[in-house]
C-alpha cells in the first residue's frame, strides 16, 4: 500500500499518496486547479503561472504543479488572493493575444478560452497595439501563428520527451518569445503533429484542417486507424460525408494521446479522386463501367465456369470479411487455396507456445509493454514500422525506468534508449541473444517483440531462449498491416482454418497459386500483382478494391469496395488486441467486402448465411465468437469501445513452415503499402522523399 | 572545425569541470564568439556536437542572451546603458550622443566594421550610473564628453 498523507484543501480535510503533486491530489478529490503548461507525464515546466495556490506558512503563492503534498499541508486553491493572480495570469496571457476567436480552429475547444471564461477578468486594461507575427508555415501539415502561443511548452516536450525528436525549441526572449522549429523556417521531423493535438490554443494548427470548420460541427467517430498493425484509436471528425481530421484528444484508445502521421492524416486515401466507385466488367479488353447487377452476375458466371480457384485475401479488411472470404472459398467454392500477403510468423508462434495456460497469457498485450520492466527487441524499425509501439518503449524508458534490449541488422533510432544494442548479421539474431543472457537473466519479467526476422524455426529456438529467463516471458510478433493478424486468426492460410486450426485439406500458398494454372482467382482488397506476375487473359480474375491497383488492372470484374473507415466490424492488432471498427462515413458507389461477398455467394447459390446487408458484419461476429477458437471475447467490452485481446493460444498448431513467403513491406511513417499510395499528406511532406528503413530489416 | 590551441585545451578542462558536459554551453559560446568573431552556423554545429546537443538547442541559448551575435559585430562594441538608473542619470542623453557621433543605430555596425553599438539594460553599475560597456571595459558615470574621450582613444588604438 502505498503510502497516503492528509493535508487540508480550501479547509477541507483530505489524503492523497505521499509524492503526489498538489495539482494531481486536488483533482482526485474533485477540485479543480486550472493550468495550461502541467501535463501529466511530461517533465514539470511551472511556466503559465495558472496553477498558484495559497499555502499556509508561505509568503508567496506557489505553483500546485510542482509542490508535492505533505502532512498536514494548509493550502488554498480558492480565495481571493487566487482569483486576483489567475486573474492577472490571464490578463497577461491576453495582451498580445489576438481576439481571433471566431475565425481559430481552436474555437470551442480552446483551453485559453475555457480559463478566460470560468477564471478571467470581464474586461482588459490593455490598449496598447499587440505585437503581431506573420503565421509560418512549417511543413504541409503544420502551421504556426505566434501571436496566439502562450508559451507553455507542451510542444517542445511533447516532442523531445515523447516523440524523442527533438525538432521544437524556444527562441528570444520576453514578449518577443517563440516556438522555433529545428531547420530555421521549417520542421524536419516525423511530422506526427502530437504539438498540434497538445497545443492548448490555436498557435499550431494542422494544414489538413485548418479553417476548413468549427468543432461543434462535426461528428466524432472513434475507430482503429487503416494503416500499420498497431492499431491505434483515431477519432475521426465527420461534417458532410468528409473526414475534416484525424486526431486522439480524448486518449480514449490503446494509444493513449498518441498518433503518428498515418493515424493523423493519412485518412484522405479515403476521399481520393482516385477510388473507383463504379463495378466494371472487362469488354473486348477493356474494363468498361457497368451496373452492380450486371457485374455480380459476372463475376458469379465466371466463377462457376471454373474449375479451379485461388482465394487471396487482404490484411486490411475485417476479420468479419476475411472469415466470410476463407468461409466462402472452403465450403462455397469448395477450394483449398486460399492465402494473403504474410509479414509475421503467428503459426509458428501460436505452436512454439503450444499449451501454455491463457493467463497469465504468454503473448504480451500493447499494454503489457508499456509496463514491462525489460523488452527485447529483435529485428523490425518500430520507429517507422509500429510508431505506437516505439512511443510506449519511449514513454516505458523514460517514466518507469524500463530497460530496452535491442538486436537489429542495423542501427534504428530506439538504439538512444536502449540499455544495450547489438547489430547481428542477417539471420544470427537469435546466436547473438546470447550476449544479453546474463543482463536479461537479471529482469524481472521480460516482454519478447520480434520483426519479420524472426520466423519458422528461429521462432521456436527463440522461445526456448525466453524459456530459460526467470521471470514470466511473453512474446508479440510485429507483422504489417491493420489487420494483418486478423487474416491469419480468421484462417485465411492455406494450411489453417479459423483459430489455428489445420484446414481440413491444404491449399496452395500465395505463390504456388500465382504460379500454378488455377482458372479463376478472387482476390480481395490485396495487390499481389505488385510483387508477382500474373498472367492477365490466362485465369478469370475477379478483384475486390478501392483502387485501380495493379491487380485491379487486370481484372475482368473489378468490384468498388468500401473503405476502412466506412464500415462496421472488427480489426485484430499485431498484439491480438481486437477492436471494433465504426462506420464513419458512406462512399457512393462502394459496398463493404462482405455484402459483395454475400452478393456473389448468392448469386452462385452457396448457402453461407450473412444474407442481410445491415446486420450481416454483427452476424458474422456472432459466428465467430461461437466457432473461432479465442475470439470468444466480451462482446459489451468490444462494443463499448475497449480493445479486447483474443485467446488464441490453444495447442499445437500443425503449420507448414513458409519463412520466405514472410516479409515486411518495410514502411515508414510515410508509405503505407498500395493504401499509401492514395494518401496525398503522406506523399507531401518533405521528409517522405529521404526517409528509409535501414538496410536489411523486415526481410 | 578546431579552435586555436589555447582554447581548445581551455575547452577540454571545461568539459571536465561539469557533472553534466551540456552545462558548458555558456561559457564555450562566449569564448568561441571572442575568437571568431561571431557564432556562425560552424561554430554552433561545432558546438552542438562536442556538447551533445542539438543545434536547435545551442540557437535557444544563442536566443535568449543578448551578448551573443551570429553576426559579427564592430572591433569596438560599444553598450550603452539606458535602464532605470542609467536613464535617471542621463543614460539617454549619452545614448543619443554615441548615436550620432559613430553615425549608427542600435545593433548596427560602422562601415569599415570599427564600432558597433548596441542600446543594453543592466550591467548592474547602478552606483556609478550612466554606465558603458566597450567589449569587456567597463566605463563608469559616462557623460557626453568622457565617451568622447573613450572612442577617440579607441581610435588611436588603444583598449583591449
Amino acid at each position: 500500500m502505498p503510502e497516503l498523507v492528509k493535508f487540508k484543501l480550501n479547509d477541507k480535510e483530505l489524503t492523497a499518496e505521499k509524492g503526489t503533486l498538489l495539482i494531481e491530489a486536488a483533482r482526485q478529490n474533485g477540485v479543480e486547479i486550472p493550468a495550461f503548461c502541467y501535463y501529466p507525464g511530461l517533465s514539470l515546466q511551472a511556466a503559465c503561472r495558472m496553477c498558484l495556490v495559497d499555502i499556509e506558512k508561505r509568503p508567496k503563492l506557489a505553483t500546485a504543479c510542482t509542490e508535492p503534498v505533505m502532512e498536514g499541508m494548509v493550502v488554498w486553491s480558492d480565495n481571493e488572493k487566487i482569483h486576483t493572480a489567475r486573474k492577472t495570469t490571464l490578463e497577461f496571457l491576453l495582451t498580445n493575444h489576438p481576439l481571433d476567436c471566431p475565425v481559430c480552429d481552436k474555437g470551442g475547444e480552446c483551453e485559453l478560452q475555457d480559463m478566460v471564461f470560468r477564471y478571467g477578468a470581464g474586461g482588459s486594461r490593455f490598449v496598447e497595439e499587440k505585437l503581431h507575427v506573420p503565421e509560418q508555415k512549417w511543413s504541409p501539415v503544420v502551421y504556426y501563428d505566434a501571436p496566439r502561443c502562450i508559451l507553455c511548452y507542451r510542444c517542445i516536450r511533447i516532442c523531445n520527451e515523447g516523440m524523442g525528436v527533438g525538432a521544437l525549441g524556444l527562441n528570444y526572449r520576453g514578449v518577443n518569445s517563440e516556438i522555433v522549429p529545428n531547420k530555421g523556417d521549417h520542421l524536419e521531423c516525423e511530422e506526427c503533429g502530437m504539438c498540434i493535438d497538445i497545443c492548448p490554443v490555436g498557435a499550431l494548427t494542422s494544414g489538413a484542417y485548418r479553417y476548413q470548420t468549427r468543432p461543434w460541427e462535426m461528428t466524432y467517430v472513434a475507430t482503429p486507424c487503416a494503416h500499420c498493425g498497431d492499431g491505434c484509436k483515431v477519432t475521426l471528425s465527420v461534417r458532410n460525408n468528409q473526414i475534416m481530421r484525424g486526431n486522439n484528444r480524448d486518449a480514449s484508445g490503446l494509444n493513449g494521446e498518441f498518433l503518428c502521421i498515418k493515424g493523423r492524416y493519412g485518412y484522405d486515401f479515403t476521399h481520393s479522386a482516385e477510388r473507383i466507385t463504379k463495378p466494371r466488367v472487362r469488354k473486348n479488353d477493356e474494363l468498361v463501367e457497368c451496373t452492380w447487377t450486371e457485374a455480380i452476375a459476372a463475376a458469379a458466371a465466371g466463377l462457376k465456369a471454373a474449375k479451379t480457384h485461388g482465394v487471396i485475401g487482404s490484411t486490411h479488411t475485417t476479420n468479419e470479411e476475411n472469415f466470410f472470404l476463407q468461409k466462402f472459398a472452403r465450403q462455397g467454392l469448395k477450394t483449398p487455396h486460399i492465402d494473403h500477403r504474410r509479414s509475421a510468423d503467428f503459426p509458428a508462434l501460436m505452436d512454439a507456445l503450444a499449451g501454455r495456460p491463457a493467463t497469465p497469457s504468454a503473448l504480451a498485450t500493447s499494454r503489457d509493454v508499456l509496463e514491462a520492466p525489460a523488452v527485447l527487441l529483435i529485428g523490425n524499425n518500430p520507429t517507422d514500422q509500429h510508431p505506437m509501439l516505439a512511443w510506449n518503449i519511449r514513454t516505458a524508458v523514460r517514466l518507469r525506468k524500463q530497460h530496452l534490449y535491442i538486436v537489429n541488422r542495423a542501427s534504428i533510432p530506439l538504439v538512444a534508449q536502449a540499455e544495450a544494442a547489438k547489430i547481428a548479421k542477417a539471420g544470427e539474431e537469435i546466436e547473438e541473444l546470447e550476449r544479453f543472457r546474463d543482463a536479461l537473466a537479471k529482469e524481472k519479467d521480460v516482454v519478447i517483440i520480434f520483426g519479420s526476422e524472426v520466423k519458422g524455426a528461429d521462432i521456436t529456438k527463440l522461445v526456448a531462449f525466453g524459456d530459460t529467463l526467470p521471470g514470466h516471458t511473453r512474446y508479440i510478433a510485429l507483422a504489417d498491416n491493420a489487420n494483418s493478424r486478423g487474416a491469419v486468426d480468421m484462417g485465411v492460410l492455406p494450411d489453417l482454418g479459423p483459430g489455428y486450426q489445420p484446414a481440413a485439406q491444404a491449399g496452395m500458398a500465395l505463390d504456388e497459386m500465382l504460379a500454378g494454372n488455377l482458372e479463376a482467382f478472387l482476390i480481395v482488397g490485396a495487390n499481389p500483382a505488385r510483387r508477382y506476375l500474373i498472367q492477365a487473359g490466362k485465369a478469370f480474375v475477379v478483384v475486390q478494391d478501392m483502387f485501380l491497383t495493379e491487380t485491379a488492372q487486370i481484372a475482368d470484374v473489378l468490384l468498388p469496395s468500401a473503405g476502412p473507415y466506412e464500415k462496421g466490424g472488427t480489426v485484430t492488432n499485431t498484439y491480438g488486441e481486437v477492436q471494433r471498427q465504426k462506420l464513419g462515413l458512406l462512399v457512393n458507389g462502394a459496398k463493404t467486402d462482405l455484402e459483395i461477398l454475400s452478393l456473389i455467394a448468392r448469386a452462385m447459390g452457396f448457402d453461407l448465411g450473412a444474407a442481410n446487408a445491415a446486420t450481416q458484419s454483427n452476424e458474422v461476429f456472432e459466428e465467430i465468437r461461437r466457432s473461432v477458437k479465442g475470439y470468444n471475447i466480451a462482446a459489451a467490452a468490444l462494443w463499448t469501445g475497449s480493445a479486447v485481446p483474443a485467446v488464441t493460444l490453444n495447442g499445437a498448431v500443425p503449420h507448414r513452415d513458409r519463412p520466405d513467403l514472410i516479409a515486411s513491406s518495410n514502411d515508414t511513417l510515410f508509405t503505407s503499402g498500395t493504401l499509401g499510395r492514395y494518401c496525398s499528406a503522406l506523399s507531401a511532406v518533405a521528409e517522405a522523399k529521404e526517409r528509409k528503413n535501414p538496410e536489411g530489416i523486415g526481410k | 572545425m578546431t579552435f586555436s590551441a589555447p582554447l581548445e585545451k581551455r575547452f577540454a578542462r571545461m568539459l571536465q569541470s561539469y557533472p553534466q558536459k551540456r552545462s558548458a554551453l555558456v561559457p564555450m559560446l562566449m569564448y568561441a564568439q571572442d575568437e571568431v568573431g561571431s557564432l556562425t552556423d560552424e561554430v554552433i554545429a561545432e558546438i552542438a556536437d562536442r556538447l551533445g546537443v542539438t543545434v536547435l538547442q545551442v540557437n535557444e541559448v544563442i536566443g535568449y542572451y543578448s551578448m551573443m551575435h551570429k553576426k559579427p559585430l564592430g572591433q569596438y562594441h560599444v553598450q550603452v546603458y539606458t535602464n532605470i538608473s542609467c536613464m535617471l542619470r542621463g543614460g539617454f542623453k549619452v545614448w543619443d550622443h554615441a548615436r550620432k557621433t559613430l553615425g549608427i543605430g542600435h545593433k548596427q555596425v560602422d562601415a569599415d566594421g570599427r564600432f558597433s553599438l548596441e542600446e543594453v539594460e543592466c550591467i548592474g553599475s547602478c552606483c556609478w550610473a550612466p554606465a558603458m560597456q566597450v567589449n569587456y571595459d567597463y566605463h563608469h558615470n559616462v557623460t557626453p564628453e568622457s565617451f568622447d574621450r573613450v572612442i577617440n582613444e579607441l581610435k588611436k588604438g588603444g583598449g583591449q
